[in-house]
Formats: structure tokens, C-alpha cells, sequence
């Protein structure tokens, strides 16, 4: 774990967790440790687009950011904050207005198969079952069948879901139904796992479980992950590093190393105690937020990609 | 077992209307037949095979004609719904077309490829190609855009794309598009085979006519109709069913 002087370290009583007046504090780009170079790479990235009433809004702007090989790295901020919306730029299934996404220090032409996103509506084939969903995306890279195969019961076996391979997906809880989609991501063998939002829409204990079983697949596979979230709680628990951003247009407002031991709980006292602190950032922007669109009166904004 | 019985009381009072009005001899027997005459010239037929080759041909081009409907009319469809100049200009277009009976393309069919099958292909096509563009059209912007910002997520390009995710997504979409293209497509075959000696089951139909014969006439209308709900029968609710099977859908369509 590299450290960057620009990095807010909880527990560090040296540097303050809370921005000194409440305001924007703009980061300067955070620059990988010499030696090891960004897995993905953010460089100013800006998105604005036509609203409804023709008036041109910005989205995120100029969002920096370098994240390691291997990293966890959570993205908190309020709603309509384009969280969602960056996701799907580093996904390459849109493009900023300005700026460019590196991989490996190369700039991403469209979607790839070296990224995967898990939406947080899922997306899950209904068409297929279980099996040929994970089998999906090693199909259209054209990895041969007895691989496939083998694959899919790794995969099957790591999200304890191999007796349900050959159920629909309506057939499934949304535990489940949360699995198949973090195996058929897995399944494709990505350097980057983008999760957006996973596991907002589940009951406590079956997030509890799934926070367990990321942790491990993560730790066991070393993939780099970007992980999407509104609960903060959540973040801490789980990442590496919490960036937090701003309500519209979305800006890097902090970043917060998070180097408590793992594997943690959501309940660990040392969690929660981030948590607060992130919290009490966090709350500014959503009542920004809520005081902007009580006074405008403008509906909440929809992220381009979120489900009608 | 309610369901039945008002079938049974239902068709029994149809029956039971026509012997009598045939049997008060209204109109003469060879105007108005009787069932049994009915079901005597449907023996007929099948005995001396002219029904069931009647049936295999008619059964036969139907089936050409309408599978390259569902090709062509996926890919248009497709195209239409994915491109706004397409839409803007072809989408009108297709819509005022389909006011349009498809029998009305039989001259033109008949200039271009003369009294022929590929005359009659060319009036079933156009009888279910526009309700399939359409029904594909309409089922491309319904699908939820979910489906195929993940495919692309998973790695599908081009011809993947379509065929592996955006069919299937549609077809929950289509299903009643494509039956009732379906049902054009038969349609417009009989008529188009009611006007050229072509040996499908609209040429027996005329042949009752030409004999006045209006118990082969009935008995072939009768076949006509039950082909028509068996396909509908079989196919269509198949489909469905297993759509609701594997989507988990209240009801298709």
C-alpha cells in the first residue's frame, strides 16, 4: 500500500479529517507511487450533456483519479452526483466530453472485456439460464467450450450457486440473482471489476454475506475494483480508499485512505468511526442537494443508463 | 369441466341452427349444404389425397414465405428503430404501407416473376413483412436498455450483439407482432392461391366454386381455419409458454 501526501489518513491525528471550512477541497492529481503504475487512470474527466429544458448541464467535472493494480477503491456521493455515470465512462459505454480513461496507461476505445461493470440493475440475460449467463461473455470472446466449461463451475462454485446452474434467473432471489452477475463478471477474468451499486437493493444479512464473499473473491483474485456506493458504511468496509464526490456537477470533494485491518465488519467500531467522519462531508452535499432541488423544483436527474 | 361444457353448448346449438336451417331447405341443397354433406366432402378429399397435397403445398410455401419475413423484418425492424433518419423516413412510410391489402401486390408480383411460387412468396412476404418490421421496431425500443448496454459490457460486437442479445430480449416484445404477421401471411397466401391454378388449398376452394360444390367449398374453409388455429395452437402458444417459463412473465403478450 502506497501512500500519497495528498491521501487523508484515518487515525492519523496529524491531518485533519474534516476540509477546514466546509468547502470543495480540489485534490491535486493523485500520482501512483514510483514503481507502480495506475491500473486505471482518470484524467479530467468532464460530462455534460442537454437537458431537457436545452440547457447544457455538467455532470462530472474534471474528475481525476489513479487507481492502483489490485486496489478496492469506493466512490461515495449523493444522488445525482453521476457516481453511476462515471462507472459507465470507465466501462467505455459513453464517452466524457472531455478528458480520457487510461488502462494500463492506454486510452480506452468503447467497452472491453479487460473492465466489466455490474450494473446495478444487474442486467442479467431472463433468456438464459444461470450456466449460459456466466458462459455469456467467454462465448463472445470465443474462449473454447471445454474451458468455458470449467470456468462456469469455478466461478458457479465461488458464488455457491453451482445447484442452481440450470435455473432462470427469475427463478432466483436477489442474493442470488447478485451472485450470477458478480460469476458471469468474474467468469471473463477482468483486471477491473466496476460494481455499481451491487447490493442496495438487498436485505442486511444477505449484503453482510455478500460484503464477506467480495472481500474474499477480491483478496483471492486480486482483481482491481471500483465499487459504487451511497452507504458509506459500506465503503469503509470495503475499500481501500473512499473518494467522495460532489453533488452536481460531481467533483472529487475528498479522498480517505481507509487502512483498517481486514477482514472487517460492518459493525467494527473502527468502521463506524470512519464512517462518521465521512458522513459528516457527505451530509453537506446531500442537503446542497435536497436544497437545490426543493428550490428549483426540478425532478431528481436520471443517470443516462438507469433503467425507466 | 365449465370451460367444456359451454363449448359443447355453444357449438351443439351452431350445429343444431345450420341442420335446421338446411334441412327446411331455405335455400336448395347445393347452395346450402348440410353438415353431413360437409363432412363427406372433407372424406372425399382426404381419401383421394387432394386435401392433404393441397395442404403440404400451402403449408409449405407459407412456411418460406413467412420465415423470410421474420428475417427480413427483424433486420428492418432493427434498423428502423436504431437509426432516427431511418425512423423519421422509413417508419411512415412502413405504417402507410400496411393499409395497404397485400393482395394488391399480385400484378405487380405477376410482372416481376409471372405466374409462378415465387408470385405467391412474393404477396405472403409482403402480407407479414411490414407487421414484423414493425412489431420488431416497436419491441427494439420497448426492451429495457439494460440488455444491450450489457452485452456490449460482456464483450458482444456486430452481428453478436444482435442475434445473442437483441432478438431475445425483443421476443417477449414481438411474440404477438409475429403472430399476427403470421396470421397475414396465411391469408394472403389463399388468396393469392384462390387466384392461380397452384394446387394449394385456395385453388381447391375455387374449384369448389368453378363446381358448385359448396360442401367442398365449406370443407375447405373449415381446413383453412383449423390449420390456421392448430399453427396458432402449437407454435405461438409454445413460444409463449416457454417465454413465461424462462422470463417468469405474468403472460406474454
Amino acid at each position: 500500500m502506497t501512500a500519497s501526501p495528498q491521501t487523508f489518513y484515518h487515525g492519523d491525528p496529524g491531518v485533519p479529517l474534516r476540509g477546514r471550512n466546509g468547502g470543495v477541497a480540489t485534490l491535486p492529481l493523485r500520482e501512483p507511487a514510483p514503481g507502480t503504475t495506475a491500473k486505471v487512470s482518470l484524467q479530467e474527466i468532464s460530462l455534460s450533456y442537454k437537458a431537457a429544458n436545452g440547457k447544457r448541464l455538467l455532470a462530472l467535472d474534471k474528475i481525476s483519479l489513479q487507481v492502483r493494480p489490485g486496489e478496492f477503491l469506493c466512490i461515495v456521493g449523493p444522488s445525482g452526483c453521476g457516481k453511476s455515470t462515471l462507472l459507465h465512462l470507465i466501462a467505455g459505454l459513453h464517452h466524457p466530453t472531455s478528458g480520457q480513461v487510461l488502462v494500463d496507461d492506454k486510452p480506452i476505445a468503447g467497452t472491453g472485456t479487460d473492465r466489466i461493470l455490474i450494473f446495478q440493475e444487474l442486467g442479467l440475460f431472463p433468456w438464459l439460464t444461470v450456466k449460459q449467463n456466466v458462459e455469456f461473455g467467454m462465448k463472445m470472446k470465443g474462449i473454447p467450450k471445454a474451458e468455458r466449461n470449467e470456468r462456469i463451475d469455478y466461478y458457479l462454485r465461488l458464488v455457491h450457486l453451482s445447484q442452481f446452474k440450470d435455473s432462470y434467473t427469475h427463478q432466483l432471489s436477489g442474493g442470488m440473482r447478485q451472485r450470477v452477475a458478480l460469476a458471469r463478471a468474474l467468469a471473463t477474468e477482468p483486471d477491473v471489476l466496476l460494481m455499481d451499486e451491487p447490493f442496495a437493493a438487498l436485505d442486511a444479512q444477505t449484503r453482510d454475506l455478500l460484503h464477506d464473499e467480495l472481500e474474499r473473491l477480491w483478496a483471492e483474485t486480486g482483481r482491481t475494483v471500483i465499487f459504487v456506493t451511497h452507504n458509506v458504511r459500506e465503503a469503509v468496509r470495503l475499500g481501500d480508499r473512499v473518494v467522495l464526490l460532489t453533488f452536481r456537477p460531481g467533483r472529487v470533494k475528498r479522498e480517505f485512505k481507509i487502512d483498517l485491518p481486514r477482514p472487517r465488519h460492518l459493525e467494527d467500531f473502527d468502521v463506524a468511526a470512519s464512517a462518521r467522519e465521512i458522513l459528516g462531508e457527505l451530509r453537506e452535499e446531500i442537503n446542497r442537494s435536497l436544497a437545490e432541488e426543493y428550490q428549483q423544483g426540478v425532478k431528481p436527474h436520471i443517470e443516462p443508463g438507469a433503467q425507466p | 369441466m365449465k370451460r367444456a361444457a359451454r363449448y359443447i353448448i355453444f357449438y351443439s346449438a351452431l350445429l343444431g341452427v345450420w341442420i335446421l336451417l338446411a334441412e327446411l331447405k331455405v335455400w336448395p341443397p347445393y347452395l346450402f349444404p348440410t353438415p353431413w354433406g360437409v363432412a363427406q366432402s372433407l372424406w372425399a378429399g382426404f381419401a383421394d389425397q387432394s386435401f392433404l397435397i393441397a395442404i403440404i403445398v400451402s403449408l409449405k410455401r407459407v412456411v418460406i414465405g413467412y420465415s423470410i419475413s421474420v428475417v427480413l423484418g427483424m433486420v428492418l425492424g432493427l434498423g428502423v428503430a436504431s437509426n432516427k433518419f431511418l425512423e423519421e423516413t422509413m417508419g411512415g412510410l412502413l405504417v402507410s404501407l400496411q393499409s395497404l391489402p397485400s393482395i394488391c401486390w399480385w400484378p405487380l408480383a405477376l410482372l416481376w416473376f409471372g405466374l409462378s411460387q415465387n408470385a405467391i412468396l412474393f404477396v405472403v412476404i409482403m402480407g407479414s413483412l411490414l407487421s414484423v418490421t414493425l412489431a420488431m421496431e416497436d419491441g427494439r425500443k420497448q426492451m429495457p436498455k439494460i440488455y444491450g448496454m450489457a452485452g456490449r459490457n460482456l464483450g458482444a460486437r456486430g452481428f453478436q450483439l444482435f442475434w445473442h442479445v437483441l432478438v431475445p430480449a425483443s421476443l417477449p416484445f414481438i411474440v404477438s407482432g409475429l403472430k399476427q404477421g403470421w396470421a397475414f401471411a396465411w391469408r394472403s397466401l389463399i388468396t393469392a392461391e384462390m387466384l392461380y391454378l397452384s394446387l394449394g388449398l385456395g385453388q381447391v376452394l375455387m374449384m369448389g366454386r368453378d363446381l358448385n360444390d359448396m360442401s367442398q367449398v365449406l370443407a375447405v374453409m373449415i381446413l383453412i381455419i383449423a390449420l390456421g388455429y392448430v399453427v396458432d395452437g402449437l407454435v405461438f402458444k409454445t413460444i409463449e409458454r416457454r417465454l413465461q417459463h424462462k422470463w417468469g412473465l405474468v403472460a406474454a403478450s
